[in-house]
């Protein structure tokens, strides 16, 4: 399963790229990633949410780094489910930032795992990593995730309806929204 | 806190629902001291714009006093105590639209972006109490209001301006005159206003402030049209008389050199026969609007004139004049109102007295009262033309 999006950024290719670089940050905006932790100098640990409240871990490795320009990785060793990203970032004309283009790789074989990934992304993959960077975006723009009553969880908001009333969240909401934010 | 909530189509209530909270670093909590029904309250409240849900809390004109900000708020910018009026529209600031002056489609402001996306083809800034389309935000008529990019938006104002004046500055006002801004109007230009609403009103005195040479408010509503002629315009009632006629008329032949629509989606026709074709396309989702004040404005508008819509659409109209667009070099401009740049200008033309907003009021009460309110807006009883509604 190949996935594609772009977005344009109002900052420089260089601090684009170096937002991105610390990989730490991806989780931030990338909705199914739960964590990822740096290992090594190119190497890291990733964790995504998987369907029936399990995850998926894996080690990956940046295998292609030019700085301000791109960054590839892929998964290493037996992960679950074989992935691959590159992100490109270039100048865009006239003062307009940075276009970021990112592509990922999902090796599906049709393991049942597979399937329940592949089926997790749901009928359409590429409208999450749409709002994965429109919400990078966001965070390089605005400093966070943008939050409504109606899309209180951040990232986690996939837009679908109903959602949360446009109205303010009562006490309980509000411990539980806190308390699925803790990073594990 | 009380607060007016959507309960389904043609229902409103005010309910107790929960004080907001700081959410995101750059907030503010603003306790409200005035807010108004807005003509577009109404599109959402029958259900023309898409995406509301029950327990939505309504409102986008809205002012008051800052009583909580987030960490992310610069205290220089923004602090506990200001009095302020908040734009309707939700803008970060840091974005090219924003940058660009173009704070109504603010690229980052609204976390349901890609639902927008699928209607409009671009996404468009949240605001407040506008559906979920526009981001889910919960509303300002309410005891208390959160406000995102709490930095950017707010405009403080002293003590010196009573809230009525400085109110409609979140809103109307600002949507009048962009209305009239946008018609680049020169010396000499008469200038036809469809619609005597709110904003019909003040986008006729922003035209006269502008330099037009005279201003034809059209309408059917005898208090609407009164209003605007004792504000010194020309008025016309559309069902009395044959409009572009009346426009050739006033106009010497060459019709109005510049065309404001401030009506929007949900016209009503002088002709029974094409309100009906109209509503019925409406009715069975063919068609999400009623444009006839865009149609007529466009064919009585004069060959190379300008078009100017600030009445509210929300998804897609039918018979489209586009032969007599084309043919006759007019231009079409348009926005939901990029408010956060009038605020200023404004509100020194308020304190100069050139532009007096509060001569659209007509109905004060508290917002317990909100349901009454909507009732009489909705339904033109009782010579309503704008409410004004304390916590």
């Amino acid at each position: 399963m190949d996935l594609t999006a772009t977005t344009t950024v109002l900052a420089p290719p260089e601090e684009v790229y170096a937002f991105w670089r610390r990989l730490e940050v991806l989780p931030q905006f990338m909705a199914h990633l739960e964590q990822v932790r740096t290992t090594g100098e190119r190497t890291s640990r990733w964790r995504a949410s998987a369907p029936f409240g399990r995850s998926v871990e894996w080690d990956a490795e940046v295998v292609d780094d030019v700085p301000g320009e791109r960054i590839t990785w892929t998964s290493v060793g037996d992960a679950d489910v074989r992935n691959e990203g590159t992100v490109r970032f270039t100048p865009a004309p006239g003062d307009r930032g940075t276009e970021v283009r990112v592509t990922l790789r999902y090796d599906l074989p049709g393991g049942v795992l597979a399937q329940a990934v592949a089926k997790y992304f749901g009928e359409d993959p590429h409208q999450q990593l749409d709002d994965d960077l429109r919400r990078l975006k966001q965070v390089l723009e605005t400093g966070e995730v943008v939050r409504s009553d109606g899309a209180p969880g951040g990232k986690r908001a996939r837009g679908e309806f109903p959602q949360h009333a446009a109205q303010p969240l009562t006490r309980e909401e509000l411990a539980e929204l806190r308390r699925e934010e803790v990073p594990a | 806190m009380r607060a007016v909530v959507w309960k389904g189509r043609n229902s409103v209530a005010v309910e107790e629902v929960p004080d907001p909270t700081v959410l995101s670093a750059r907030d503010a909590i603003v306790r409200v001291t005035s807010t108004a029904i807005c003509g577009s309250d109404l599109h959402l409240v029958d259900g023309y714009i898409p995406s509301m849900q029950e327990g939505d809390v309504l409102g986008h004109e809205f002012m008051g006093e800052v009583v909580e900000v987030g960490p992310g708020v610069d205290p220089a910018k923004l602090a506990v105590g200001d009095r302020v009026v908040v734009p309707f529209p939700i803008a970060c600031g840091g974005c090219a639209a924003c940058r660009a002056g173009l704070w109504s489609c603010c690229e980052n402001s609204n976390p349901n972006a890609g639902i927008a996306e699928k209607l409009f083809g671009h996404p468009v800034a949240g605001i407040f109490g506008y559906s979920h389309l526009t981001g889910g935000f919960a509303g300002g008529q309410a005891e208390y209001v959160r406000v995102p990019f709490a930095d950017v938006g707010p405009l403080k104002v002293g003590p010196e301006l009573t809230d009525e004046q400085v109110l409609f500055l979140t809103d109307v006002l600002p949507t009048g005159w962009m209305g009239a801004e946008m018609c680049d109007i020169s010396p000499g230009d008469v200038v036809a206003v469809w619609g005597a609403g709110p904003v019909g009103q003040l986008a006729a005195d922003s035209a006269r402030v502008l330099g037009a040479h005279e201003v034809v408010v059209i309408d059917k509503e005898d208090y609407r049209l009164r209003m605007a002629a004792d504000a010194g315009h020309r008025t016309l009632d559309f069902e009395g008389v044959d409009v572009r006629s009346a426009l050739l008329d006033i106009t010497g032949g060459r019709g109005p050199d510049r065309c404001i629509d401030a009506v929007g989606a949900e016209a009503v026709h002088g002709s029974p026969h094409i309100h009906a074709y109209d509503r019925v396309k409406q009715a069975v989702r063919s068609e999400t609007e009623r444009p006839h004040a865009l149609r007529q404005a466009i064919t009585c508008c004069r060959s190379g004139g300008v078009v100017s819509v600030v009445g509210v659409y929300g998804g897609m109209i039918d018979k489209f004049p586009a032969g007599a667009w084309m043919n006759r070099s007019l231009t079409l401009r348009t926005g939901q109102t990029h408010v956060h740049r009038y605020l200023r200008p404004l509100l020194e033309r308020i304190e100069r007295g050139e532009i007096d907003p509060t001569r659209i009021i007509t109905h004060r009460m508290p917002l317990t009262d909100a349901v009454r309110g909507y009732e009489l807006f909705k339904t033109k009883s009782d010579g309503c033309e704008k409410v004004v509604l304390t916590p």
